[in-house]
């Protein structure tokens, strides 16, 4: 499906009533209150985008309030009472972690637009879960490649103590040659980093390497320029997105991350996705935003292809990934998981909006270190 | 580690416990006075921190940002006060958790309401955006030097205000027998809700002044709030000596523990796994020193009988 | 017939004749619902033996929750991985039967409640509700840096423990299964209040000194109390974990102790009934206003502030007029 035909579907839809075809039933279980709504809106609204006017999609929407109880409850709900088809939406791992497995199992497909816990894409992958975002560890991967290759020497890794920060400390290592100057874990939600600063200060590396999501990285970013230390600093893109750029400032400047997409990304179609994002929502689109469209492309190019009552035809149709996605240049590998360029950013300031410009790519055709594992 | 990162860490460990007490001050002082749990004080630090977001955002000024959190704080507090609390104060504990704890659902969920779900955007002002040099070589960040300085200042105009104010010998008659000064013609109700406000416009000033090397984001007081209870259970619930004492321990043991405890276990173990067992003990450290407190000292370092 | 009683048995029949007309409509997740009012009115059955009788208010009874789902989450953990719990000093097995995972959860959290009470009842009023919201929050950090069973991840159970005779995986025969453990724990609890157990610690709770005087020791009854409100919250935790098939470390923090609070406080407090008629209020309210608006949260606030000022014995209360009232 082009994006071209997508906003004229999107403009008649505006003035005609929706369709009655309903040819694929998708579940949508994202988080949009409580912390962290912020990503999950984003998901949810550029999956609207894609599939405005599309008439081959049925949506219905669910708040999981970043719980995971209330995501299995729902995801029950979906299954039962709704009968969805399709499954997506979950932000976060863990999430994912206890909805995926059993959603899976009972047959439907579930596509994830942000959440790639790396259990799922190893031992636990099946045929019928798809990974439109990236495996959890790409970023950092990408990330300790770009830092080896750029002369950096000597780094501190910081990450929550908790799975998916251990995740990113493993996932920055397994590609970084260089020395790893100290390990430093933070509770889970802390705000104040003046001791891990004093820390990285005194450490005498080159680079810090930081995996904090949401609030604690804004903590974080803000604390670090104030207090004078000048070792360089590097993320993955969750913490310098379009809604915590805000949040910090000029305090993110110069920071360098890594992401899958940029807004500045030149490859067909991405322009007229943020513009038109732009037009619908009144504000920069994020990568999470960008995900959601993705995922909602996704949909409807399996949709249009292929019956959903024919699980293997549909799962076929899927797997080719047949979509203009905004990042470019992407297939899913042998676990369902992306092949995929990593890049890394700058932030930088555009007039008065602090916000990201692409540098290049860090790391071209990435694939995941857990497809080995996948059996199916 | 060296003698000077250490001492770096401890002074961290001051601040932090600084932090902690602007914001178990107005807690424990509303405590004391009326004997009210309030869960929901976490709530009036995040509406100091959105207004002086907001503030700054619309004047550009820090002071006028300080100055409007510390306002919208006290209202938001005199607002409840009156609507709410004051039909709690002759209840028990139980109805005072459970009815500010419904006060924390309507506060956050309305800030996200007005203000949306995405961090807003609050700095510190220019002037003290850098590191100074202390001596003895430490650069130190000059806000958190102010944030001692406010929290030291806050202290002392409290120990004067209680010790040698007309308002202040009301409040201690309060705490002492509340009949009593009702029947010597002090106006009881205005007293009390003067003593929120007051307390709630403390925790305004500690939003605001933290939302500017924090995060500001609905659900932000929550975790402090919790940590202040933590402080003023180990002072002594209505102490304000024992929150600020309270304070500086729980500050100096998370910040501390986070620093050492790692470094300790690397004592025992290989150093990935004592970093990960030491990060997770620092995590239930102040927890562990609490409920230490309280098996000795039932009423907390500094408290009465309850 | 009082008119309280006839509005106990009016909602608690509610229960199972909401699930039987969901499984004639073929609204299996209607069920699901109905099952999840049953396990949170059974942990608020377990708090309210603490709150109720023994004027206990603990704002950390997620902890015995999350010990109880931990259990069932570990044993079923071990079964389904076919690896052994513990080798030495003897070998113990994972499980995937229900009657020994609530046996395991009720003792693991009757040993924590046992514990934590100890400690915690040295204090009393404000102390002792923040020394038990400090040790959920203890377990909460724990659960989530303790690296073996998944972190803040949790673990998925990927089937539904079994029980000798049932088929728990149809959704009315787990709800029958939830159903009758509520029914047995509310006769128990509602015999434990008129023993002479329960007399003394309603006395202990009203006037220590007199139960003193008399010779019993209200630290002990309120162990005790304490005890047995943890066991059967720690086996609410274990049906709960099974309704989910997953656990994690959220059932330890401390919105969970909130949350179970307040289905008491809706119900009202010392009623038998109440942390029932309060669950399930709170789980109709949660399913219809989150539909409605992002912002529900907002309304159930104000909901529970009216409650708590104006309607002071709850909904059986404000139903049932002041003929029982609570103290």
């Amino acid at each position: 499906m082009k994006l071209h035909s997508l906003m004229l579907a999107a403009g008649l839809a505006a003035t005609a009533s929706m369709g009655m075809a309903e040819k694929i039933k998708v579940g949508m279980i994202t988080t949009l209150s409580g912390g962290g709504a912020g990503l999950g809106i984003d998901v949810r609204d550029g999956f609207l985008l894609a599939v405005k006017g599309n008439d081959d999609i049925e949506l219905v929407i669910e708040d999981d309030q970043r719980k995971p109880e209330i995501a299995v409850q729902l995801a029950d709900k979906m299954i039962q009472s709704e009968k969805v088809d399709v499954m997506t939406g979950i932000i976060w791992s863990n999430l994912a972690m206890a909805v995926v497995p059993a959603a899976t199992a009972q047959g439907k497909f579930y596509v994830s637009p942000n959440a790639g816990p790396s259990a799922l894409a190893g031992k636990g992958c099946h045929p019928n879960y798809f990974n439109v975002a990236w495996q959890n560890d790409a970023y950092h991967e990408a990330a300790g490649k770009w830092a080896s290759e750029n002369g950096v020497g000597k780094v501190v890794v910081m990450a929550p103590n908790y799975p998916a920060g251990k995740d990113a400390i493993t996932g920055f290592k397994r590609f970084f040659t260089g020395e790893i100057a100290d390990e430093v874990y933070t509770k889970l939600g802390q705000q104040d980093y003046a001791a891990e600063i004093a820390q990285i200060r005194a450490s005498g590396a080159d680079m810090v390497y930081y995996f904090l999501p949401g609030g604690m990285g804004i903590s974080f970013m803000k604390q670090y320029a104030g207090s004078g230390a000048d070792v360089q600093v590097m993320g993955p893109a969750f913490s310098f997105d379009q809604g915590i750029l805000g949040a910090i400032g000029d305090a993110a400047l110069g920071v360098k991350n890594t992401a899958h997409w940029s807004k500045d990304l030149d490859v067909p179609g991405n322009a007229d996705f943020v513009a038109a994002f732009q037009a619908e929502y009144g504000r920069l689109p994020s990568v999470y935003a960008a995900q959601g469209f993705d995922t909602g492309l996704l949909l409807a190019s399996a949709a249009a292809k292929a019956d959903v009552a024919d699980a293997d035809a549909f799962r076929a149709a899927l797997k080719e990934a047949d979509f203009q996605s905004v990042r470019g240049e992407f297939s899913f590998g042998a676990n369902n998981h992306p092949v995929q360029t990593i890049y890394v950013r700058e932030v930088v300031k555009e007039g008065d909006v602090v916000t990201n410009k692409l540098l290049g790519a860090a790391a071209e055709n990435h694939s995941d270190a857990y497809a080995a594992d996948c059996k199916m | 580690m060296s003698t000077l990162l250490l001492i770096e860490q401890v002074l961290n460990g001051l601040q932090f416990g600084v932090m902690l007490f602007l914001m178990a001050a107005g807690l424990t002082l509303i405590f004391g006075v009326m004997g009210l749990i309030n869960l929901a004080h976490g709530s009036l630090y995040m509406v100091g921190a959105f207004a002086a977001a907001a503030t700054a955002a619309a004047t550009g000024s820090f002071v006028l940002a300080l100055v409007a959190a510390l306002i919208a704080a006290a209202a938001a507090g005199a607002i409840v006060e009156l609507t709410v609390i004051r039909r709690l104060y002759d209840r028990d504990h139980l109805d005072q958790v459970l009815a500010t704890f419904a006060l924390i659902l309507v506060f956050s969920e309305g800030t996200r309401w007005i203000f949306g779900s995405f961090p807003l955007y609050l700095d510190v002002p220019a002037a003290l955006a850098g590191p100074v040099t202390l001596p003895g070589g430490i650069e130190y960040p000059a806000y958190r030097l102010l944030i001692i300085g406010m929290g030291l200042a806050v202290a002392a105009g409290l120990f004067l205000l209680i010790s040698r104010t007309r308002i202040g010998i009301q409040i201690r008659a309060g705490e002492a027998d509340r009949e009593m000064i009702g029947a010597l013609g002090v106006d009881i109700s205005k007293l009390y809700t003067l003593v929120f406000a007051l307390g709630a416009a403390l925790a305004g000033l500690a939003g605001a002044l933290v939302g500017a090397i924090q995060s500001v984001q609905v659900g932000m007081g929550e975790p402090v709030l919790i940590l202040a209870f933590v402080v003023i259970v180990i002072g002594g619930i209505g102490s304000i000596k024992g929150a600020f004492v309270g304070a500086l321990l729980v500050g100096l043991t998370d910040t501390l523990g986070g620093v050492l405890l790692p470094e300790f276990f690397a004592l025992f173990t290989e150093a990935s796994s004592a970093k990960l067992i030491g990060a997770s003990v620092a995590s239930m450290a102040i927890y562990i020193l609490m409920a230490g407190v309280l098996i000795f000292k039932p009423t907390g370092l500094f408290g009465g009988q309850t | 017939m009082t008119r309280a009683a006839m509005i106990n048995a009016a909602l608690f029949a509610m229960l199972p004749i909401t699930a039987g007309v969901a499984l004639a409509l073929d609204e299996p997740f209607i069920i699901t619902l109905a099952t999840k009012v049953a396990i949170l009115a059974l942990a608020a059955v377990g708090l309210n033996i603490a709150l109720g009788l023994g004027g206990l208010v603990s704002l950390g009874h997620a902890a015995f929750f999350g010990i109880g789902g931990y259990a069932m989450g570990i044993l079923a953990h071990h079964a389904q991985s076919y690896t052994p719990l513990m080798e030495l000093p003897f070998l113990i097995e994972g499980t995937k039967s229900m009657p020994v995972i609530w046996l395991v959860a009720i003792i693991a959290s009757a040993l924590a409640a046992l514990a934590i009470g100890a400690l915690s009842l040295r204090t009393t009023g404000v102390y002792f509700i923040m020394i038990t919201l400090a040790f959920g929050q203890m377990l909460y950090y724990f659960a989530i840096s303790w690296p073996a069973y998944g972190g803040e991840d949790g673990l998925s159970i990927y089937v539904r423990n079994g029980f000798p005779g049932l088929n728990t995986l149809v959704p009315i025969q787990f709800f029958g299964l939830c159903f009758a453990v509520l029914a047995v724990v509310l006769w128990a609890s509602g015999r434990l209040a008129r023993s002479a157990f329960g007399l003394a610690l309603t006395a202990a709770r009203q006037n220590p000194e007199r139960v003193e005087a008399v010779g019993l020791t209200p630290y002990r009854l309120r162990l005790v109390a304490f005890t047995i409100s943890g066991a059967v919250t720690g086996l609410a935790g274990a049906l709960f974990a099974d309704l989910n098939r997953f656990v994690s470390p959220t059932m330890f923090s401390w919105q969970m102790s909130g949350e179970i609070m307040i289905f008491i406080i809706l119900g009202g407090v010392g009623r038998l009934f109440g942390p029932v008629a309060g669950a399930a209020l709170f789980i109709l309210l949660e399913h219809l206003l989150s539909g409605v608006t992002e912002f529900w949260l907002i309304y159930v606030g104000a909901l529970l502030l009216l409650v708590v000022l104006f309607a002071r014995g709850g909904l059986i209360g404000s139903l049932a007029g002041r003929e029982v009232a609570h103290d």
